[in-house]
């Protein structure tokens, strides 16, 4: 089944336009409960009640203050964070191209494939020219009073729009201090590296499934059927670091090399 | 419940606190870790205020008789149709894990570059989470020179994730991936068939693009509106405009914790803290505390 956009824009790569419809790439596929009340079994909604009476306050009363230090609040007027709302437009805007991979993963929020909207030449040949250059467009845009930040990738001959984390969300980990402790020992590190390169491979993600939606799905089925589902528990057992690091993976190679011995 | 309720309603877990402990393997070789997001919150979350100028909070009712529920009154629904539910307990999706659900299992160790970039969702890092740390720094380093991911699957709040373990300067980080099941492709989305185009076509867009070639700079990535948002509350701050003092907050609400920095609180888990695990374990945990404390300066 086609997706529906859900937004429409115009990306501007300086003097060249190319109307385009947003589509997620991604789809949400976690299994989605409803909170509700044990008793009855109705749906739970929220209401807003004063934290000092108890008593109910309308949403219309309500007014939103931005936390200072000792417990103060600046009060923010309805009309003074308008004022700071974006304006609203259907411009994305390419403000550089960077290398391909320059931007990486650690800034990705959420995909969007882009699809023509209307002048297909344009949109494919941005694709085209994207990945023949190598390069990725940083773009900015205003979507339902957020601004946003993405990279305008080519990916698969069509036009991908990643949205970006900003800045101040990213915890680098340049900006934290490694756990330190006595030196590794050569004989550690050898070993270690020959572990991981014994059991190095390709990723490929058909391999994976959700395992655990599956089964929340079948239990939710047994018991939708009238169905008492059993239970059963699983404790995991306590875990104690080895003292002797290098001769566990010792072990634990040797181990490898005896079942793929055994199989070949 | 009160973990579900945040996770479902808040949609993100709270940053600050470890809300994973578990261990990683690799081949017989354990590590215990402590799961902290790596990302924080956007922009600050504004606090709603009532007309008495106390603070205003949310709390559950029945949406039948409007009755005020605790969490103890709240239970998980699946809705099989319309306004028809299912209820699952905590015991019961507790029991449909799998079984090395507090287990990050690495049989697979993967080129850094291997992985689209279109599969990953949300980063956390792992910090030591038991006595030493030395199967942590050993496997951090190693990764870290052999430029390689591990890939597992594991369960975190009642989701399963397939994750890639990933080294940087010596510590630990756990990125999300999506399942291949999540990932659309043009065909499924319905986008048309690439249409042929002329080179002098692709040419222009090559020009514009050469012209607009500029190096990637993360100050860019920085966030207007919190920026205007910051102007407008200091300025009232100075001006001495419309201040109001909120009484302290109650220990159980959420608020309370989030003026504590995200960073501070890592940095602690990371330097030498075997306290930080949510597990009691009063006496090895003082132990190696002072440990590490010792070797760290």
């Amino acid at each position: 089944m086609a997706a529906r956009a859900i937004w429409k824009g115009v990306v501007h790569v300086g003097t060249q336009e190319v109307p385009v419809k947003l589509y997620s790439a991604v789809s949400d596929k976690a299994v989605r409960f409803r909170l509700l009340h044990k008793t009855d079994k109705e749906p739970v909604k929220q209401k807003l009640i004063s934290a000092e009476t108890e008593e109910p306050v309308e949403y219309a009363e309500v007014k939103k203050a931005y936390p200072l230090t000792r417990g103060r609040l600046v009060l923010l007027e309805p009309e003074e964070l308008d004022e700071l709302k974006p304006k609203d437009s259907r411009d994305i805007n390419i403000t550089r191209f960077v290398g391909s991979g320059e931007i990486d993963h650690r800034w990705y929020e959420r995909a969007y494939f882009l699809g023509p909207d209307g002048n297909q030449k344009a949109y494919f040949a941005a694709a085209a020219a994207l990945a023949k250059k190598k390069k990725e467009g940083v773009a900015r845009w205003v979507m339902r009073d957020r601004e946003y930040i993405g990279a305008l990738r080519a990916e698969q001959g069509y036009l991908m729009l990643i949205v970006l984390r900003h800045a101040e969300e990213i915890i680098a980990a340049d900006a934290l201090q490694a756990p330190s402790g006595r030196a590794l020992t050569q004989k550690e590190i050898e070993m270690a590296t020959q572990l991981i390169d014994a059991l190095h491979g390709e990723f490929k993600p058909e391999n994976y499934r959700d395992e655990y939606r599956a089964r929340v799905m079948e239990l939710v089925e047994a018991k939708a059927a009238g169905g008492k589902p059993k239970l059963k528990v699983f404790r995991p057992k306590k875990v104690e670091e080895p003292d002797q690091i290098a001769d566990v993976l010792a072990a634990s190679l040797a181990g490898m090399k005896k079942r793929s011995g055994t199989r070949g | 419940m009160a973990e579900a309720m945040e996770e479902e309603e808040g949609g993100q877990p709270a940053g600050l606190r470890s809300f994973w402990t578990g261990t990683i393997t690799f081949g017989l070789v354990t590590v215990p870790v402590a799961l902290y997001a790596a990302t924080r919150p956007r922009a600050v979350s504004l606090k709603m205020i009532g007309p008495d100028e106390a603070p205003v909070r949310r709390r559950y009712v029945c949406s039948k008789d409007e009755k005020p529920l605790d969490a103890d009154d709240i239970v998980r629904g699946y809705e099989i149709e319309k306004g028809k539910f299912v209820v699952v307990t905590d015991e019961e999706l507790e029991a449909v894990e799998p079984r090395k659900s507090r287990e990050i299992d690495l049989q697979l160790f993967v080129d850094l570059d291997g992985i689209d970039p279109m599969y990953f969702e949300r980063a956390y890092y792992l910090v030591p989470g038991g006595g030493t740390n030395k199967a942590y720094r050993l496997l951090a380093e190693v990764m870290e020179k052999r430029k390689v991911a591990g890939i597992a699957t594991f369960v975190m709040r009642a989701k399963e994730y397939l994750v890639a373990i990933i080294a940087e300067n010596g510590i630990l980080r756990a990125e999300t991936l999506r399942f291949e099941d999540e990932i659309r492709t043009p065909e499924d989305i319905g986008l048309p068939k690439i249409a042929k185009v002329t080179p002098a076509e692709v040419k222009k867009f090559e020009t514009q693009i050469a012209n607009r070639a500029k190096k990637f700079d993360p100050r860019e990535f920085l966030h207007d509106y919190s920026e205007r948002l910051e102007k407008l509350v200091h300025a009232k701050e100075k001006k001495k405009t419309d201040i109001v003092r909120a009484p302290a907050e109650s220990k159980d609400e959420e608020g309370g914790g989030e003026v504590v920095d995200l960073l501070a609180v890592l940095s602690r888990s990371l330097g030498g803290s075997a306290k930080k695990p949510a597990k009691k374990a009063p006496g090895r945990g003082k132990a190696s505390k002072r440990g590490t404390a010792a070797k760290r300066k």
